[in-house]
């Protein structure tokens, strides 16, 4: 035999010893569950961090064992932030992939797009999106049946804006939002609520997701004169806005950007624009700051360290809807298995007291998102990072 | 806080739309350029404008290289890869109707975009301001410095082209086989090579472009296309292939969002632009400065 041959056989081999030992493990059975995320496209800063906490999370409980002593395995699919996209990626996780539950999508739209689907299929749904229609059936009243989510509500982010402008006594405000479903709805939340917490809206002017300047929206603003600006945008309009803000010298005009300025890169690309700024913010952008005894505080430090570690990159808050959409998934199939139908009633009755990255959960009959409005902090920037704010 | 008066808005809703028009005529410009050598509309124009801002980024922020040696470079590198876009995209083609010319831009346009997310991630960067961010207040207005900078490089990249076109022996040459491609090369002109020249100038032009404004409004991967879409409708206003015509057409779709913005509604600034583009095509469809004999030789 030559050594060529020898070299031949043993790869060959080599390599039927490792399918065996895949199949084997394929034999003893996995958990299969379904991720749908914004990785590529113009949603991508909600996607991107959500799918790399996703596999982080399903390669840390495999190194430990899996769950039940299974092997998690998660099936990720790009939505690239299309509803179209998205639900034909749903279905294919459904049929194809025969997943027990699916979290995602990453955005509003998306999600809507695919809610039907989840109650025509039976399938439970955590979606990492922030509108309340997803778990809010107009013709019931009531939660969709197999639909949850894990973000705050657009209601709480302008609810815990309003109350500190209350506090400090402030009824005058000018709105900027940006013309995206994002800036669309936390502008309508904020019309909404103004009458609750006595706000007068003196401006209420809008830009375009690409725009290059809006130095003519805060011109007019300022000469409303205001006693507060709230700015509802996301990516980098909300930095723009901010430095057309300083340029036009408003800085007695307390600035508040929506929990949508949530991320240390936003800070760092003001490049000194942001001191002063308000915003509400979960608390896993703030694990540092919160007090030893707050509930979250363990894992939130945990989950900031184990990102760091892997990614070498800045935690962005959106990542942790997928560590609590996951990590819910996760404790329903430890107590009944990848039954779907057990796991949507365990989701609804059993996630009680939940410690997740963005709250407390308690999920109910009559809530499928589980939070209220502690689970924002008002945040202020403060020497280039965020502090607690007063 | 001092209250601000009317007058002063104006002031300042016209120094906005100006700064932001120019960017506009800039992209406008290219497309011209482009399109008065081969009738075709690049529309990876906008991609031009978007590497310029992440190259400089990568130049100036990255490695650090002062200004005046990280602007030439950008602007080079982008020159590069236009003429590769030429070499690549444009050239190979066989008997090309303009349509196909057309649809290999979009696609290029495509690439460039997907390996810049590539390279560059999907975050904007930031470019620090040419001589600082301290705004300077003008009857009430305030105007930042990098706004100078860019209507100042568009007085520039207009002078110098005026002078490219009219007293250069390779600037005739590229009106010349704007006016006949064939007639230019039966005089001995290399047509080919003209076609690179203007894939050349306009990448370049778009650099610039993209090197000024990136310090005001940062930059990221996707930019482009909303930047090409504005520079196309400048272009379009103001006569397609007419430079004076782009020059006019992005400053004036520049001052109506500004203005429409902060007297009428920002909701819909975008739509007023455009309103007014229809409203000039409808009286005027040669645009503003375009004449309608040049346009009926076009084959596009």
């Amino acid at each position: 035999m030559t050594l060529r041959r020898i070299t031949v056989l043993t790869t060959i081999c080599l390599f039927g010893i490792g399918l065996f030992i895949s199949q084997a493990q394929a034999f003893k059975g996995t958990y299969k569950v379904g991720a749908l995320f914004a990785v590529t496209g113009k949603w991508s800063f909600l996607g991107d961090p959500e799918k790399k906490t996703a596999e982080m999370l399903v390669e840390q409980i495999n190194a430990a064992g899996g769950v039940n002593g299974r092997k998690l395995e998660l099936i990720v699919y790009d939505t690239e932030g299309d509803a179209t996209k998205t639900n034909l990626a749903f279905k294919k996780l459904i049929t194809k992939n025969k997943v027990c539950a699916v979290i995602g999508p990453s955005g509003s739209g998306t999600t809507m797009a695919i809610v039907p689907v989840a109650e025509q299929n039976e399938t439970p749904l955590i979606s990492c999106a922030a509108s309340y229609k997803i778990v809010h059936n107009d013709k019931t009243g009531k939660p969709y049946k197999w639909v949850f989510k894990t973000p705050q509500t657009d209601t709480m982010a302008a609810e815990a804006i309003y109350t500190h402008l209350f506090k400090r006594g402030i009824t005058k405000i000018a709105i900027v939002s940006v013309t995206s479903g994002f800036g669309a709805s936390g502008r309508g939340e904020l019309i909404r609520l103004a009458p609750k917490y006595g706000m007068t809206i003196v401006a209420d002017e809008k830009y375009g997701p690409k725009d290059t300047d809006m130095t003519a929206q805060l011109t007019k603003i300022k000469g409303k004169a205001p006693q507060a600006l709230v700015n509802w945008s996301v990516g980098p309009t909300q930095v723009t806005v901010l430095r057309n803000y300083r340029d036009l010298g408003m800085d007695k005009i307390p600035f508040y950007q929506s929990h949508g300025f949530g991320s240390r890169k936003n800070i760092e690309l003001a490049a000194g624009a942001a001191e002063g700024v308000y915003c509400p913010l979960g608390a896993c952008n703030i694990a540092e700051l919160l007090p030893a005894n707050h509930p979250q505080k363990d894992v939130t430090m945990q989950y900031m360290k184990n990102y760091k570690a892997k990614y070498n990159e800045p935690l962005s808050s959106f990542g942790g809807h997928a560590w609590d959409s996951l990590n819910m998934v996760v404790q329903a199939l430890s107590n009944v298995g990848d039954d779907k139908a057990k796991i949507r009633d365990y989701l609804e009755n059993n996630i009680k007291g939940f410690v997740g990255q963005h709250g407390v959960f308690n999920y109910s009959p009559d809530d499928h998102n589980g939070l209220t409005n502690e689970s924002f902090a008002m945040v202020i920037v403060k020497d280039g990072d965020w502090a607690l704010a007063d | 806080m001092e209250k601000i008066t009317f007058a002063s808005q104006l002031l300042q809703y016209l120094i906005t739309g100006l700064t932001v028009g120019s960017v506009y005529a800039m992209v406008a410009v290219g497309f011209n350029i482009i399109y008065n050598v081969t009738e075709i509309i690049n529309f990876a124009q906008g991609e031009f404008v978007m590497l310029g801002g992440l190259i400089m980024v990568f130049f100036h922020v990255a490695v650090g290289l002062p200004l005046i040696l990280a602007f030439p470079a950008t602007v080079i590198l982008v020159t590069l890869v236009g003429m590769l876009l030429d070499r690549m995209a444009i050239r190979p083609i066989r008997r090309p109707s303009v349509l196909t010319l057309i649809i290999a831009t979009i696609a290029a346009s495509i690439l460039i975009k997907g390996a810049a997310m590539f390279i560059w991630g999907k975050d904007p960067y930031d470019l620090p301001a040419f001589s600082g961010r301290n705004p300077i207040t003008f009857l009430g207005a305030v105007i930042q410095p990098q706004y100078l900078w860019v209507i100042g490089f568009l007085i520039i990249t207009v002078i110098t082209l005026s002078i490219f076109f009219n007293r250069t022996i390779i600037g005739k040459a590229m009106t010349a086989c704007a006016d006949n491609a064939d007639a230019a090369s039966l005089v001995g002109i290399n047509v080919k090579q003209m076609i690179l020249l203007s894939f050349a100038l306009s990448a370049g032009i778009g650099a610039v472009a993209g090197i000024t404004v990136t310090p005001i409004s940062l930059m990221e991967y996707d930019r482009g296309v909303m930047l090409a879409i504005k520079g196309f409708g400048a272009a379009i206003l103001g006569g397609l292939g007419s430079f004076p015509g782009a020059i006019l057409g992005g400053l004036i779709i520049g001052s109506i969002e500004s203005f429409g913005a902060g007297l009428i509604s920002s909701g819909y600034k975008d739509a007023f632009a455009l309103l007014v583009l229809i409203a000039v095509l409808f009286f005027k469809p040669s645009g503003i400065l375009g004449s309608i004999e040049i346009s009926k030789i076009k084959r596009f």
